[in-house]
């Protein structure tokens, strides 16, 4: 009795678990043709075959999940196939997307190939950085083989530091003539992996480009490059009375080429925007080497806002050489309010209460009493202890700040406020600010290990999202400090737990998912500044339809359609640049029964 | 892509290419949905043979989808109110018009956002919003007839740009329909959203070429609680630019500032406040300190509608955008007086401190004021500005609307071939052919 398929796919499920994908290249003439590979693959990941008809190749992460068992080779004219084992063909060397044949290896059978960053490779990469660019050692390489996520480790092939945009586009175009993947890093900082280097691929550090270029006060604008720190815009610019209003809590060390990658936010953004609305225009080094420039010093450049595109693309889009930034007037007065309430339902009702008043802050804040008891450990801040703080930013003229002020301290007391505070000098403003910076570092204090998640949601949903958090948390029994942008309902909630007791990392990882699907059930966001990047990639799935993430990706295929540019980030599966849409054609090999499509 | 300027020359060119699918198109939606084209209904002087007001998002994309499969070329159109924008249309068979899609989808106003239709028109929006004390903090032209999507794509914005952003940095979501039929939906309906691209951006400004809004999510602000203008007149150019300049520098958080320049008379410099009462005193009296010896003139608000103004009666002028730095915009109006007086054109500007200015040019001989743009805007560009011509006279010899994209134009085509890969939307009437 011959086997359903589904019997067969049964079996095949068993230890190993395996699965056949189809891999196909373009016509070379060298020996048969392989277009299939058998694969162990560990982990849940699923990938559909690729249609041969489509010339479409291999996708490059499958290496970083499977072990290759075999080839099936297939004879072009007979269709015939035959199954080569690894072991018999150990000159077997695996392609990746783009990659032709005519690399093949004088083996018999001998298949795709992988472009391993080799001695002939390095040597090129020497010749555009030289020595003192280039890190090749294992114990240098392993510093660079994680960003602010370090759950997630990956140690590139080499690391380079270009110093100039002429030594980017050399490094890129040797990139994309060896089908080498790239991830640019900025300070390291990201807390999504948007910088963890891709399996088999390099790093290219903006580190060592780190000069403002270009200071113009009379157009409120500066031109740098993307290794300059976040926070040092702000102090060259500061004397003449302007500053850089993107603050993410890390802008004493983040990288300005971070924030174009991350479309980096901070506190103020409420009232100021994010980083891309600071953007004027970008030098791109793209994908293959060449240069593009993407908008412009003057606004409203002809043609599509690529550079509006480009910032928020976590690094796969390009690599951002010169990053010109508007720079903004420092306002008249600045007051920061602190106000104490029990509970952050009571603290939610005042926000809501200030947005209902027609007033728009320059940041509302807001701390649950867990981040507080962290601040206070960590800076002593000096917060009043209470069931949630909030603080209340407002800047502007000095007679408008002091009238607004005053509407908030009424509505904060209407809605409980017990203590309530104003900063009024630079010095007492600093100190307000202290605890709330620092509290992400601050958890550190009361918990061995934490995931610091990035939600967005309604401002009006948070009520119940807190609640339910609360619940959630006390569920699991897994602590969560909540600190977040209470204006534009970004949640930062901090899942605190110790990964030496059993079963609390793997419990802690559950309920931070399970609150990041709070938000897109509650109509958010998976992610309000820290990105997508390594870490939320599935959930992009959760958050966008099919045809949204294919159109997107699509608009990635114009930059990088061979796909070399930070190629696994962001998206939970890679569409292959030459895809057409359209109805599913099966492979003759899965006609055939060897290959299946999950 | 064909260079489409060449077309502006065939001024009654029909749209005939492929065969409108009549059936086909009815059959998406009701048979008063589809009509025929009539002299009303033309494009930049392309007649076009068909006319499909889709009632839905579902309807929209089928019928492009369909127009698309037939290898019509598509037209979207809101109000038509900026019809003539951009290059004449290489080709126009179908109208696509939003009419059906105006309503206003949800307006959370608790958090600040609305999401609404294409077609719904910038006033009847806004009224929407002023129920509970809001606004989308743009003023565009002609708000009675402009709908959101046409704003949208052509990137109208106005002068409340200077403290609150562009379209850009007003919409946060966004659904569009493209060619193969996908409705492909980018950002939400929170502010804070950096998950996946920022498609809406991409669309904005893109005059129809990359998709079909079919729906829009604005973050919106507060109404003002109370509004204050003032003008001052200014000796020159020199002292006009150095008021704007001024201004900028200061601390006042000015929501308008804008210059009137004309050949007539001596410039004119608005400034606008919103705010408490408090707040206006105290930076009016700082103003006047900022802005003496100019001396101040009688202000009504109807100041801020100069640009609008600036199309009234427009037959025979031509209307063009330009972009320079704040800094330079003595500089260019200099420029534009000078380059004016010798070929006997008569010119109007209004420009805003964030140096995106609108001049309207007039003169007796079309060809001179053809040769004033063409002359201008390499010169613009030479210094990282730009001039987009909006509005030709009929008897002007044609020039192309856009100007140069500069070496991002081979990224802008690919984008363009991923998401419109056969050129069925709006062809040949964006940049460089595209």
């Amino acid at each position: 009795m011959p086997q359903t398929r589904n019997d067969q796919r049964r079996n095949r499920l068993t230890q190993p678990w395996t699965a056949v994908a189809i891999a196909s290249n373009q016509p070379n003439g060298f020996g048969p043709k392989p277009y299939a590979v058998e694969l162990q693959i560990f982990g849940s990941q699923i990938f559909d075959p690729i249609k041969k008809e489509t010339g479409a190749h291999l996708l490059p992460f499958l290496f970083h999940l499977c072990r290759v068992n075999a080839v099936i080779a297939g004879n072009a004219e007979t269709d015939a196939q035959e199954r080569i084992p690894t072991e018999n063909a150990p000159g077997l060397t695996f392609g990746r997307r783009g990659t032709t044949l005519s690399r093949a290896r004088s083996q018999e059978g001998s298949g795709l190939n992988r472009t391993l960053v080799d001695a002939r490779i390095l040597q090129e990469f020497r010749a555009v950085v030289g020595d003192s660019g280039l890190i090749t050692s294992q114990e240098e390489l392993k510093t660079y083989e994680c960003d602010g996520l370090t759950n997630f480790r990956v140690v590139p092939q080499a690391v380079l530091l270009p110093r100039s945009t002429e030594q980017i586009q050399g490094i890129v175009r040797v990139c994309h003539r060896e089908r080498v993947p790239f991830v640019a890093r900025g300070s390291g900082t990201g807390l999504s992996g948007g910088a963890l280097p891709v399996k088999d691929g390099v790093v290219i550090s903006l580190a060592r480009m780190n000069r403002i270029l270009e200071i113009d006060f009379a157009n409120a604008l500066v031109v740098v490059e993307p290794g300059v720190i976040n926070q040092e815009v702000t102090g060259r610019v500061a004397p003449q009375g302007f500053f850089y209003a993107p603050d993410p809590s890390s802008q004493s060390i983040c990288s300005i080429g971070g924030n174009v990658a991350e479309n980096s936010g901070g506190a103020h953004c409420l009232k100021y925007g994010f980083t891309t609305t600071h953007v004027l225009g970008l030098e791109v080094v793209l994908p293959d080497g060449s240069l593009a420039h993407l908008g412009n010093k003057t606004l409203d450049a002809p043609g599509y806002d690529l550079s509006g595109v480009f910032v928020g693309s976590e690094g796969t889009l390009g690599i951002a050489t010169k990053i010109t930034l508007r720079i903004v007037k420092r306002p008249d007065c600045i007051q920061t309010l602190l106000a104490a309430f029990n509970s952050t339902s009571e603290a939610g009702a005042a926000v809501s209460g200030i947005i209902a008043a027609g007033m728009l802050p320059a940041a509302i804040e807001m701390m649950d009493n867990l981040a507080i008891q962290a601040a206070e450990a960590a800076v002593h801040a000096n917060y009043p202890n209470c069931g949630a703080l909030l603080l209340v930013e407002l800047d502007g003229p000095t007679a408008e700040v002091e009238v607004l002020m005053c509407q908030v301290d009424e509505i904060c007391r209407k809605c409980g406020a017990g203590e309530i505070r104003v900063a009024q000098t630079e010095a007492e403003r600093v100190l307000v600010w202290k605890g709330r910076k620092a509290a992400f570092a601050a958890v550190g204090r009361i918990s061995p290990n934490y995931i610091v998640q990035d939600g967005v949601i309604p401002r009006t949903a948070l009520p119940r999202v807190m609640t339910e958090i609360a619940r959630l948390s006390a569920e699991a029994g897994i602590r969560v400090a909540n600190v977040f942008h209470a204006g534009d309902g970004n949640l930062h909630p901090l899942v605190l737990y110790d990964r030496r007791i059993e079963g609390q990392e793997h419990a802690a990882e559950v309920l931070a998912n399970r609150i990041l699907e709070l938000c897109i059930e509650a109509g958010g966001s998976i992610t309000g500044e820290h990105g997508v990047g390594e870490e939320k990639k599935m959930m992009m799935s959760k958050m966008y339809a099919e045809p949204d993430l294919e159109t997107m990706q699509r608009v990635r295929c114009a930059f990088d359609p061979e796909q070399l540019s930070n190629p696994t980030k962001v998206f939970p599966r890679p569409r292959l640049c030459g895809e057409q849409p359209g109805d599913y054609q099966p492979h003759p090999v899965e006609l055939a029964g060897i290959a299946e499509r999950f | 892509m064909q260079n489409a300027f060449e077309m502006a020359s065939l001024p009654t060119a029909t749209g005939k290419g492929a065969a409108v699918p009549w059936n086909d198109l009815r059959a998406i939606a009701s048979a008063e949905q589809v009509r025929s084209a009539g002299p009303s209904d033309r494009v930049a002087g392309v007649q076009p043979e068909a006319v499909f007001e889709p009632g839905s998002e579902k309807e929209l994309a089928a019928a492009l989808h369909c127009a698309d499969a037939a290898g019509l070329s598509v037209v979207p159109r809101g109000g038509g109110t900026k019809t003539s924008w951009g290059n004449p249309p290489m080709r126009a068979d179908l109208i696509l018009s939003m009419a059906r899609l105006n309503g206003v989808i949800e307006h959370a106003w608790a958090d600040l956002t609305v999401s609404v239709e294409a077609g719904c028109t910038f006033q009847r929006l806004q009224n929407t919003l002023s129920q509970h004390g809001q606004r989308i903090a743009i003023d565009p032209l002609w708000p009675e007839h402009a709908t959101i999507g046409g704003i949208l794509s052509t990137n109208d914005s106005g002068t409340l740009r200077i403290r609150y952003g562009g379209l850009r940095d007003l919409i946060i979501g966004m659904t569009i329909a493209l060619p193969d039929g996908t409705l492909a939906s980018s950002g939400g309906k929170v502010v804070k959203n950096v998950a996946g691209y920022d498609l809406p951006k991409l669309a904005t400004g893109a005059l129809g070429t990359l998709g079909v809004i079919t729906r829009a999510v604005f973050r919106l602000h507060p109404l003002p609680h109370n509004l204050r203008s003032f003008t001052f007149e200014t000796r020159d150019l020199t002292d006009a630019n150095r008021l704007m300049l001024a201004v900028q520098d200061s601390k006042l958080a000015h929501t308008g500032l804008q210059a009137r320049y004309s050949e007539e008379r001596t410039p004119a410099v608005d400034v606008r406040f919103e705010g408490t009462d408090a707040g206006i005193a105290a930076q009016t009296e700082t103003l006047r300190k900022l802005a003496a010896p100019a001396a101040e003139a009688a202000n009504s608000d109807s100041v801020w509608q100069a640009r609008q103004e600036l199309w009234s009666s427009a037959e025979a002028a031509a209307i063009a955008k330009f972009s320079v730095l704040p800094a330079s915009v003595a500089e260019t109006c200099g420029r534009i007086r000078l380059l004016a007086d010798s070929l006997g054109v008569q010119w109007r500007a209004v420009v805003q401190g964030t140096g995106l200015g609108w001049l309207r040019l007039e003169a007796s001989s079309a060809p001179a004021i053809h040769q004033l743009l063409h002359t201008l805007r390499p010169e613009l560009e030479h210094v990282g500005g730009s001039l987009v011509v909006l509005h030709r006279p009929a008897a002007m010899p044609a020039i192309d609307a856009w100007g140069s994209g500069g070496d991002a134009f081979p990224l802008m085509l690919s984008v363009k071939q991923q998401l419109d890969p056969r050129g069925t939307l709006n062809p040949g009437r964006f940049i460089e052919g595209i």
